[in-house]
């Protein structure tokens, strides 16, 4: 399901074949000798990490995001954040329980096959602990209701984010229709694309069967995993997909009233430290969780996720202090999260010094992108989803091709043979003998991040329009100057 | 009888409290309030979008005294309340024509 997958399957596989190759008379089969991957057996550690994760990753949006985003906004709007990040888990749950998954992770047929899976797990049909789900590793398993709730907790944390561009100004009916159409329309095809992979076992029992086989089962795989993009937790699927789509929609729906003449501080920035701290603390499943086994690449992943972010939350720090003067806590968090967004794709490959650069670039890039260029474009993009996580995330997507460079200390995983690939063009079971060429894979990371932007771009304008021919995008201007708390909602969140 | 109306700094209330209490002074009401004289505002940055906080957060104090205590009262708070920076407050002193007790109906000087 993630690049990363066929690519231990082939080492197996291509040790295997290596062998056979070293001996010329038999150089001419390879893929005959390869042999049949051993069943798929559940660890229980791994299953009870990957329960953990998904729990960590629901914490990050309820209530980690709700809380990061609601403390932004003014007093009036606080509801209306809280209950549009809240609804939004509980419907893009329910919609990948019936369709969702199905959709996203599963082999699909003809010219949608790239980026759309099929129908064969819909309803959940046929997942029972006798077909586990493959991991990285070739005969680990895992149990697949499991892996359905960990990439559940993405789709949604991914629809929550993108709302942040419009906050304060989008109708609730129109926020519930946006759950659904972009969480189908936009999300799930990104996440087929880049992650949905046939898996290590069934790449190696095709292998066994000879090139023909395998070449027709790693077809089945999506378009930017086919491609060698590499994207361990997101950084295209979720971040850039999420600040592309805020950002269209802060330019459709259009500015604020008042925005630049009335003062709209955040209004409680102390939830917003307790949101952003949430955010932290859940991404150890987002990130480590996302190597799906509790093992060394976890653990890698769990280092980087630590020091990535406390580099951009100090360089955020420092050079808001330089150019603005004071050091604030909104710049902290902000940086934090920054890091967090630009490690996301990376935390699996890159050496935590390389974290650490990632981490330093992303804080200070984003701290210019929310102030200098915002305003001299003038967009309203309410809590940055642009500025954080589209240029967070295009950062840690071209970042993820640099500082997976064993050179920079990256890991060059051994499950890493797309690189290999484009190294040597043949496969290998051994990546570290082979020049790692670095350009070749910023290449194709830049060509991912390219589609991911496109594909949600136009795919969210397409949603927008959609649900503005249904109900409507935009509140009425007495809806926004009273508050959505109390116009849409009928409460208030302080009665003090 | 007077009604002193002192506006204050925030965090001088309870020195304040303290001088008008050392002069005899046995109520008071205070509120939270917002405003701004020569002090003006302040600049809030958040994420590079700049704000001019024009009404600084002020306390005000409003005690009814006997005619005759005006001025000492004025000292009382003027001797704790300055800080000699800009920003220290104003002290406002109006007539008035009548005070009650509500409990025991009692009026004018017995009833402050």
């Amino acid at each position: 399901m993630r690049s990363v997958w066929r690519n231990l399957a082939l080492l197996g596989a291509a040790a295997l074949a290596a062998a056979v190759i070293a001996d010329p008379a038999l150089a001419q089969a390879p893929a005959a000798a390869a042999a049949k991957a051993p069943d798929l057996v559940v660890n229980k550690a791994d299953d009870g990490w990957m329960m953990v994760s998904s729990l960590l990753v629901l914490m990050m949006t309820v209530p980690g995001l709700a809380l990061f985003y609601g403390g932004m906004v003014r007093t009036k709007n606080m509801l209306s954040m809280l209950t549009q990040v809240f609804v939004i888990q509980c419907i893009v749950c329910v919609l990948w329980f019936v369709y969702g998954y199905s959709l996203a992770f599963t082999e699909g047929s003809g010219f949608t096959s790239p980026f759309l899976g099929g129908f064969s797990q819909l309803f959940m049909k046929g997942i029972d602990p006798k077909s586990p789900a493959a991991t990285f590793s070739v005969g680990v398993g895992l149990d697949e209701l499991v892996y359905v709730c960990f990439q559940m907790t993405f789709a949604a944390i991914t629809t929550a984010l993108a709302i942040g561009g419009f906050a304060e100004r989008m109708k609730f009916s129109a926020i519930v229709l946006f759950a659904i159409l972009w969480c189908t329309i936009v999300y799930i095809p990104i996440a087929h694309s880049v992650w949905f992979n046939p898996g290590p076992n069934a790449l190696q029992n095709a292998l066994a069967l000879g090139q023909e086989a395998y070449d027709k089962v790693a077809a089945t795989a999506g378009y930017g995993n086919q491609m060698g993009a590499l994207d361990f937790a997101g950084g295209t699927v979720v971040h850039i997909n999420a600040g592309v789509a805020g950002f269209v929609g802060a330019l459709l729906l259009g500015r604020r009233i008042g925005f630049g003449r009335e003062a709209m501080p955040p209004h409680s920035l102390t939830l917003t430290m307790v949101g952003a701290s949430l955010l932290w603390v859940g991404w150890f499943g987002f990130n480590a969780g996302s190597n799906l086994e509790a093992n060394a690449g976890a653990v890698l992943a769990m280092a980087n996720t630590f020091v990535a972010t406390a580099a951009a939350g100090l360089s955020w720090l420092l050079v808001e202090w330089l150019f603005k003067g004071k050091p604030s806590l909104l710049g902290l968090a902000s940086g934090v999260v920054a890091g967090l967004v630009a490690v996301t794709p990376a935390s699996g490959y890159a050496g935590p010094m390389g974290a650490l650069v990632l981490g330093l670039v992303a804080g200070a890039a984003c701290f210019f992108m929310c102030t200098a260029v915002k305003q001299a474009l003038g967009y309203d993009d309410t809590l940055d989803v642009f500025g954080v996580h589209a240029v967070g995330g295009f950062i840690g997507a071209i970042g993820t091709g640099i500082t997976v460079n064993p050179s920079f200390g990256g890991t060059l995983p051994s499950d890493f043979s797309k690189a290999c690939e484009v190294a040597s063009g043949v496969i290998t079971n051994n990546c570290k003998t082979i020049d790692y060429d670095m350009w070749a894979q910023v290449w194709i990371q830049f060509k991912n991040a390219a589609i991911t932007i496109c594909w949600s771009a136009v795919g969210s304008l397409i949603v927008y329009l959609i649900i503005s021919a249904i109900v409507g995008l935009r509140v009425s201007a007495e809806t926004e100057r009273e508050g959505l708390d109390i116009a849409e909602h009928g409460e208030r969140a302080y009665n003090m | 009888m007077k009604m002193v109306v002192a506006i204050i700094k925030p965090f001088k209330l309870e020195e304040v409290r303290q001088a008008l209490d050392d002069v005899g002074i046995e109520g008071m009401t205070v509120s939270e309030v917002k405003g701004y004289g020569r002090q003006k505002g302040h600049t809030e940055i958040y994420r590079g979008a700049e704000y001019e906080v024009n009404f600084v957060p002020k306390l005000k104090i409003e005690a009814v005294v006997p005619s005759e205590s005006v001025q000492k009262v004025i000292e009382a708070i003027t001797s704790v309340a300055k800080t000699g920076q800009i920003g220290d407050g104003k002290i406002f002193v109006i007539p008035v024509d009548q005070s009650v007790r509500i409990r025991t109906g009692e009026t004018d000087a017995d009833a402050i």
